[in-house]
């Protein structure tokens, strides 16, 4: 395990080399360079303008360039944003990817689980209405105009209904006399949101391994006292509202991007159920006399959950795309806004580093799915 | 599949006995796809659409006045205020610019399906070579294509789109060309190759190398047939993912292109009538309604030719 692990890690860091490197020379395979911006006005004299280039160092021969960026990115240093200057790009990035990476991992997990549960009952009941119909669901889940059916919600939620807020991130009135900056309630949020789950789940890894009795009532009790502690620890700091109103700016695209990725999910559950309920083991555990239910739970959607995992791996360059245009949409100031934002301004530095960073994301990503893969199937040992 | 190239002696030639073969497989091939509902939803779909993008030309030489309901330039003069509401003479209204939404629509369902197509040919033409070369070579040659493929799944697709429509004008050839590449390479390819390995072992390969033919001819004669039928059902999905990808970029302004369905909600979204969805009806929803049908509609096409080409999958 631990081999393949470093194999898989030394694997992962020479794609983003060659990443890294088709991104540089992409750059600089377009006409002209940086210091044009600034040398193409007529009134610098030709010494300045040769001391420009100097300085942006765009006369080095092309290899030391490319070493310089790859040292350069290596240390994090990105440079400076042209659109937001003087922030540099890591810190316009810092700021960002935390935002990004809540609204795609909850969407994600939410839409799993979803698909998954839904999607196994789906396949059980083949030929029913119910199959039909949440096919035709799905699909249309799946294929719809991501950007459409982002706008139908916010004028269904929050344009007529009215529940929620439109778009953004926060609501500029409520922080304008705020002790603490967004991102810090946002970053104690994440932590409230990770103490949270892990908690939850120990309770309920606990319980199911152990075979405790009244598994149920504990369950439920942890979860309302996780919950009334997080309560009271967050009314306790003052910042509540704050932290209150981003919940609420999160609740839409949260929501939009789990329905498009719960398309998928379900129509992937379905699939794999169909191919594992042919084979002989759940014959012999019909024959057993086992009644449905655990037939499908046990014996057939443990089995149908690999496929599934694997093709979330290739799944999610299309997960981390429907999450840049659901930002964009609804004005959710994360990395898929910097990158379109930085694209449309020509933000050359920015849109680089904001595209290295999805895709150091999306590889970090795969590792992880690659390790869970291996934990779900124990007949995969490296 | 295997019939060699001697010389025709039987009564009917190579040829008639290939057809008449082709039209078998052909024949069955229809009537189970017939059986799967869905495939025939997504097959008339595709067939309104294509009948809307063949009658524009007709449209624009007979009824239609160049000035008023040219797609890009006209402006609709016999309207007071624009956007108009629907009427005899705009069947779906004019957009802000006073253009004829119906003539739009019309006009862009042309180019995404030559877009689709040469996405999907693009694709699968990579995708078949690479697979078809990498099963039959192994070793380097498929770590290397393997290893590539690799990073392309990861590359997500419509961020490497952004990126590239900052640095280069993208149009539509442009665009079918990385979308190509991008599945080509990646995805499609790796499919195609698990396919390729199963016919590699066959022993007619093994009779064509003993008769003396070399790599390329191998390749190209007595694989890459065998992989057409799954190549062709990734070519549904290719298009599928090539028109949405171009909606969400003209969508977000970043296509050089004249019109299309993504630009027609660009300039609703540009003009404020974006969350004025019950008034301005017409500016959303046909141009939003058929990317979504045209995309799930090759969808639903391939979908059902998975359970046509994959035996798995059938209904027992």
């Amino acid at each position: 395990m631990a081999r393949y692990l470093i194999k898989r890690t030394l694997q992962i860091l020479l794609t983003l080399f060659i990443f890294l490197s088709i991104v540089f020379f992409l750059v600089n395979a377009q006409p002209g360079d940086i210091s044009h911006v600034y040398s193409l006005n007529p009134d610098l004299p030709p010494e300045t303008r040769a001391k420009l280039q100097d300085l942006f160092g765009v006369n080095e021969p092309l290899w030391k360039q490319y070493l310089v960026y790859v040292k350069n990115t290596l240390t994090g240093n990105f440079g400076v944003s042209f659109s937001l200057y003087p922030r540099t790009v890591a810190d316009v990035i810092g700021e960002r990817l935390p935002r990004t990476l809540v609204l795609f991992l909850t969407a994600t997990v939410l839409s799993f689980y979803l698909g998954f549960a839904l999607g196994k009952i789906v396949a059980w009941r083949r030929g029913g209405w119910v199959e039909y119909g949440s096919t035709i669901g799905s699909v249309t889940l799946y294929t719809v105009f991501t950007p459409w059916f982002a706008l139908m919600m916010i004028w269904l939620f929050a344009f007529r209904a009215g529940w929620l807020p439109i778009g953004k991130f926060l609501d500029p009135v409520e922080w304008r006399e705020a002790p603490t900056s967004a991102n810090a309630v946002f970053n104690q949020m994440i932590i409230t949101m990770i103490v949270l789950s892990v908690a939850i789940f120990a309770v309920f890894l606990f319980t199911t391994r152990k075979r405790v009795a009244g598994a149920r009532l504990i369950q439920a009790g942890s979860i309302v006292l996780t919950a009334a502690v997080v309560a009271g620890v967050w009314i306790a700091s003052g910042v509540a509202h704050l932290a209150w109103d981003i919940v609420e700016h999160m609740i839409l695209p949260v929501g939009t991007l789990t329905l498009i990725s719960f398309g998928g999910a379900m129509l992937l559950t379905r699939n794999s159920m169909l191919e594992t309920m042919r084979e002989d083991y759940v014959t012999a555990a019909r024959a057993k006399g086992l009644p449905e239910k655990q037939v499908r739970d046990r014996h057939v959607a443990r089995n149908a959950l690999l496929p599934v995992v694997t093709s979330f791996v290739f799944s999610l360059a299309f997960a981390v795309d429907g999450g840049i245009i659901i930002e964009s949409v609804f004005s959710w100031p994360g990395m898929g806004q910097t990158l379109i934002s930085a694209a449309t301004t020509e933000d050359l530095p920015l849109a680089v580093g904001a595209f290295v960073f999805v895709g150091i994301f999306v590889l970090v990503a795969h590792l992880a799915a690659d390790v869970l893969y291996v934990y779900l199937d124990p007949r995969i040992r490296y | 599949m295997a019939v060699s190239d001697s010389p025709p002696t039987a009564p009917r030639s190579l040829w008639a006995v290939r057809a008449a073969l082709a039209a078998r497989s052909f024949k069955q091939s229809w009537s189970m796809f017939r059986g799967t509902r869905i495939g025939i939803i997504g097959l008339a779909i595709i067939l309104f659409y294509l009948l809307l993008a063949a009658a524009h030309p007709i449209l624009m030489n007979t009824v239609w006045d160049e000035k008023i309901y040219d797609p890009v330039v006209g402006y609709a003069f016999d309207e007071t205020r624009q956007p108009a509401p629907p009427s005899w003479s705009h069947p779906l209204g004019t957009d802000p610019l006073g253009r004829d939404v119906l003539s739009q629509l019309m006009y862009s369902a042309r180019s995404e399906f030559m877009l689709g197509l040469l996405a999907a040919l693009i694709t699968v033409s990579i995708g078949t070579t690479v697979g078809a070369v990498a099963a039959y070579f192994g070793g380097v040659v498929d770590t290397v294509l393997m290893r590539l493929a690799d990073i392309m799944i990861m590359l997500p697709g419509i961020s490497v789109l952004i990126v590239l429509s900052a640095l280069i004008g993208v149009e539509h050839f442009e665009l079918a060309l990385i979308i190509g590449i991008l599945s080509g390479f990646g995805g499609t390819g790796v499919v195609l190759k698990s396919q390729a390995l199963s016919v590699v072992v066959k022993p007619y390969i093994e009779a064509a190398r003993a008769a003396g033919g070399g790599p390329v001819h191998i390749i190209f004669v007595h694989i890459v047939p065998n992989l057409l039928p799954l190549s062709f059902l990734y070519m549904m999905f290719t298009v599928t993912g090539a028109i949405f990808s171009e909606a969400v970029l003209s969508f977000l302004g970043l296509l050089n292109v004249r019109m299309s369905w993504g630009l027609m909600i660009h300039t609703t979204e540009s003009a404020g009538y974006l969350l004025q969805v019950g008034e301005y009806w017409w500016l959303i929803f046909p141009a939003s309604l058929s990317i979504t049908l045209l995309c799930s509609s090759f969808y639903l096409v391939g979908r059902s030719l998975d359970e046509v080409v994959n035996p798995r999958l059938r209904r027992s």
